[in-house]
């Protein structure tokens, strides 16, 4: 039988086990890009709110955005598919070997790219080596205006400033859904629960599930035809995977 | 026949004469004075104190106290909101000003190591001006590496102590190694600095009064002049020179792999070890000959100890710099221009072509051909000010480099929505903070120490000496030990 260390670093990384435990399939081609799923995620996810006056330098705090796109010179342009971007939670995640307080890390139980938030000094270095630029710094202690503070959600803590932070796929959702299935001597079912940014979408274009169970919904559609990840070619193994027709 | 070549000896002799008194005057080492005259120059440049120097020390210090620590202030009180800095430009000023603070130390241990295990005796008068650049410019890379840390107030956890919950440092990170490698370099070019300075402190000590003999007492660790001690200070000084040598070279070559490391086009470049090292050099040298330069014009008696030879010296140096700089500025772009990438091609593209594309061009003019065009002759390369005119364009040619590879290149990423320019905000007055402040470390300095490793130029003098070789008169230097 062959144990761990006979294995090389990169057949560990590219073992099953590694390729995602959560995963989620975004279908770009019904997504209306209405925002909705955005304001979702901050709602849930107890994201800051940044005011206008940051907002407008660009500092608006999302763990999850609509990328829009168009082709051509103007007035011929032709719209792309609205393309929702969240963390894309890599099997081999570039932020996590560079960050040098250990605030960023792999979460081996869930398979996830973690963020510990009490442990961040702020050197914004994982930010920098994401490709994906889904990491999102708290430049300053914002003041959540009346009644925002009324819907904050206790499972999630408020960050505070000076600190990286990311989506986590919901893993409060998670934890709570696994806390009740080991309460009732099963395994999660498939649909039990989803993310906020999901559970939000009106068109249902997000999908999200375990990819580790071939029957989920998530893992089926995930073999469909034609489906990709971003910036497969650097070898981060990300877990989302997008649809999008031509 | 025969009284031609009579002629023609006596007329040999007569001109070896002249240029053996030439030589006198141009060499420092082949004119020396009485040593107690020497040391007494010295000593007096360090008291010799006029109005000016206080009223630039005053602007200074209020000019470091507003920009560096109540800009400071605010910032940790605020939260970084005040900076600049922002999505996808993660890495502002502070980074660059860091990088740059650390080339600027990278000189003084290159001239002091790596000239005296060369025994390139030009260096003899101005090494400690040159370390003590060293160390005060570690101490603004500092500050400007703390500055862009989001919590500031926990830094020690990048450090590697014991605690409870067996938390340790990623010692996979590069900013880990940074750490080390800052640590290590400050600390060896400090105590490589307090080395060969135990001799003239003595030699202070024994010559002043007051406060300044308490202070110079405990500096020169009770330093009497014995063998023994000579002995002593000779090894502890050879073995610094040559342990530091592979310190200053590794600093400079882990400071590259924040960026070499990361998967940033732009900034995942095998060439950044030594590019960067030269382009340490290339600033330090730079700066040298700026704080020489105003060292000699401002300084009572420096005019006897720094001279056109030692100008002419360090601009060969840095036409040679220059030009290694130019190599390694042209592997870098032509390896990532053939690599092919489309996202670095966009990158090479937005630095020449993009909104600060004269910045590019500017850095090839001030790093390339400002020197090249001055430092080829020999007598332009002599005057003090044309050289410090070239340091300065270097220094701000390199800075130019720096912030090209640090916010330039992060603007363009490989998600085109995120692209945006970076607009620098409280980074700018804590910039001029750095500089001021190392300035009035340097202007302090210059009052506590000897400037002039005076030790040094008189054990120089004594072993120097001119040889004939053929009809050729050469200055040589004889061993001493």
């Amino acid at each position: 039988m062959a144990t761990l260390s006979d294995l090389k670093i990169s057949e560990v990384k590219l073992s099953t086990e590694e390729s995602g435990k959560w995963g989620m399939v975004i279908d770009q081609d019904i997504c209306t890009g209405c925002q909705a799923c955005v304001a979702a995620c901050a709602m849930e996810n107890n994201l800051s709110f940044v005011g206008e006056e940051d907002a407008g330098y660009g500092r608006s705090m999302h763990w999850i955005r609509i990328e829009r796109f168009w082709e051509g010179e103007y007035p011929e342009v032709k719209m792309t598919p609205n393309q929702p971007m969240m963390c894309q939670q890599c099997g081999s995640a570039p932020c996590e070997p560079v960050c040098p307080a250990f605030a960023t890390v792999h979460s081996q139980a869930e398979q996830l790219n973690l963020q510990v938030y009490n442990r961040c000094v702020g050197t914004r270095y994982c930010a920098n080596n994401c490709p994906y630029q889904v990491r999102s710094f708290n430049w300053r202690d914002y003041e959540r205006p009346e009644p925002l503070p009324n819907q904050l959600n206790p499972d999630v803590t408020v960050r505070r400033r000076g600190i990286m932070e990311k989506c986590t796929f919901c893993i409060q959702r998670i934890h709570h859904a696994q806390d009740q299935a080991k309460a009732e001597g099963r395994e999660v079912m498939d649909g039990e629960f989803t993310t906020a940014c999901a559970q939000a979408c009106p068109a249902n274009a997000i999908t999200f599930g375990r990819m580790d169970d071939p029957k989920s919904l998530v893992s089926q559609l995930a073999k469909r035809q034609g489906g990709g990840k971003h910036l497969e070619e650097l070898g981060t193994l990300p877990n989302v995977t997008y649809f999008k027709g031509e | 026949m025969a009284y031609a070549k009579k002629e023609m000896e006596n007329a040999r002799v007569e001109h070896s004469a002249h240029s053996e008194e030439h030589f006198r005057e141009k060499h420092l080492m082949l004119d020396p004075l009485p040593r107690g005259k020497m040391n007494e120059m010295v000593m007096e440049s360090m008291h010799h104190t006029t109005w000016k120097f206080w009223v630039v020390f005053g602007v200074l210090s209020a000019v470091t106290v507003y920009t560096l620590f109540y800009s400071w202030g605010v910032m940790i009180a605020e939260g970084l909101g005040v900076a600049g800095v922002n999505r996808p430009v993660y890495w502002g000023i502070f980074l660059v000003n860091t990088v740059f603070w650390i080339g600027i130390s990278h000189a003084g241990t290159f001239i002091s190591a790596i000239l005296r295990v060369f025994k390139a005796e030009f260096r003899r008068p101005f090494t400690r001006a040159a370390e003590l650049m060293t160390t005060f410019g570690l101490v603004q890379a500092g500050f400007s590496i703390f500055m862009h840390m989001g919590r500031i107030w926990l830094a020690y956890w990048l450090m590697p102590y014991p605690n409870q919950r067996m938390l340790w440092p990623n010692f996979h990170s590069p900013l880990s190694w940074d750490l080390l490698a800052i640590t290590t370099y400050l600390l060896s070019s400090t105590m490589y600095l307090f080395l060969p300075l135990i001799p003239d402190v003595a030699m202070a000590r024994d010559r002043s009064t007051g406060w300044r003999k308490t202070l110079y007492k405990v500096l020169a660790l009770g330093f009497r002049g014995t063998e023994g001690e000579w002995t002593h200070l000779r090894n502890a000084m050879n073995i610094f020179a040559f342990a530091i040598i592979p310190v200053m070279f590794s600093v400079h070559t882990i400071v590259s792999w924040d960026f070499a490391v990361a998967t940033r086009p732009g900034w995942s470049s095998t060439i950044f070890g030594p590019y960067f090292v030269i382009g340490a050099l290339h600033s330090g040298m730079g700066a040298v000959v700026v704080v020489l330069a105003i060292v000699r014009s401002t300084m009572k008696h420096m005019k006897y100890f720094i001279r056109a030879e030692h100008f002419d010296a360090i601009g060969k140096l840095m036409l040679i710099i220059s030009m290694s700089w130019a190599y390694f500025f042209f592997n870098d772009y032509m390896i990532q221009w053939y690599g092919g990438d489309k996202w670095t091609k966009q990158l090479l593209h937005f630095h020449e072509a993009g909104p600060l594309g004269w910045m590019w061009f500017a850095m090839l003019i001030l790093n390339i051909a400002i020197p090249w065009a001055i430092l080829w002759n020999a007598k332009w390369r002599s005057i003090p000010w044309l050289i410090s005119v070239v340091g300065i364009a270097i220094n701000v040619g390199m800075w130019f480099e720096r912030y090209i590879i640090i916010p330039i290149s992060l603007s363009i990423n490989r998600m085109p929505f995120t692209w945006r320019m970076y607009e620098p905000g409280i980074e700018i007055p804590l910039g001029i903070g750095t500089l001021t402040f190392f300035i009035l470390l340097y202007m302090a300095a210059s009052k506590l120490i000897p400037l002039i490793p005076v030790w040094e130029v008189q054990e120089g003098q004594m072993a120097h000496e001119l040889k004939k070789f053929g009809r050729e008169t050469v200055v040589t230097v004889s061993e001493l030990e």
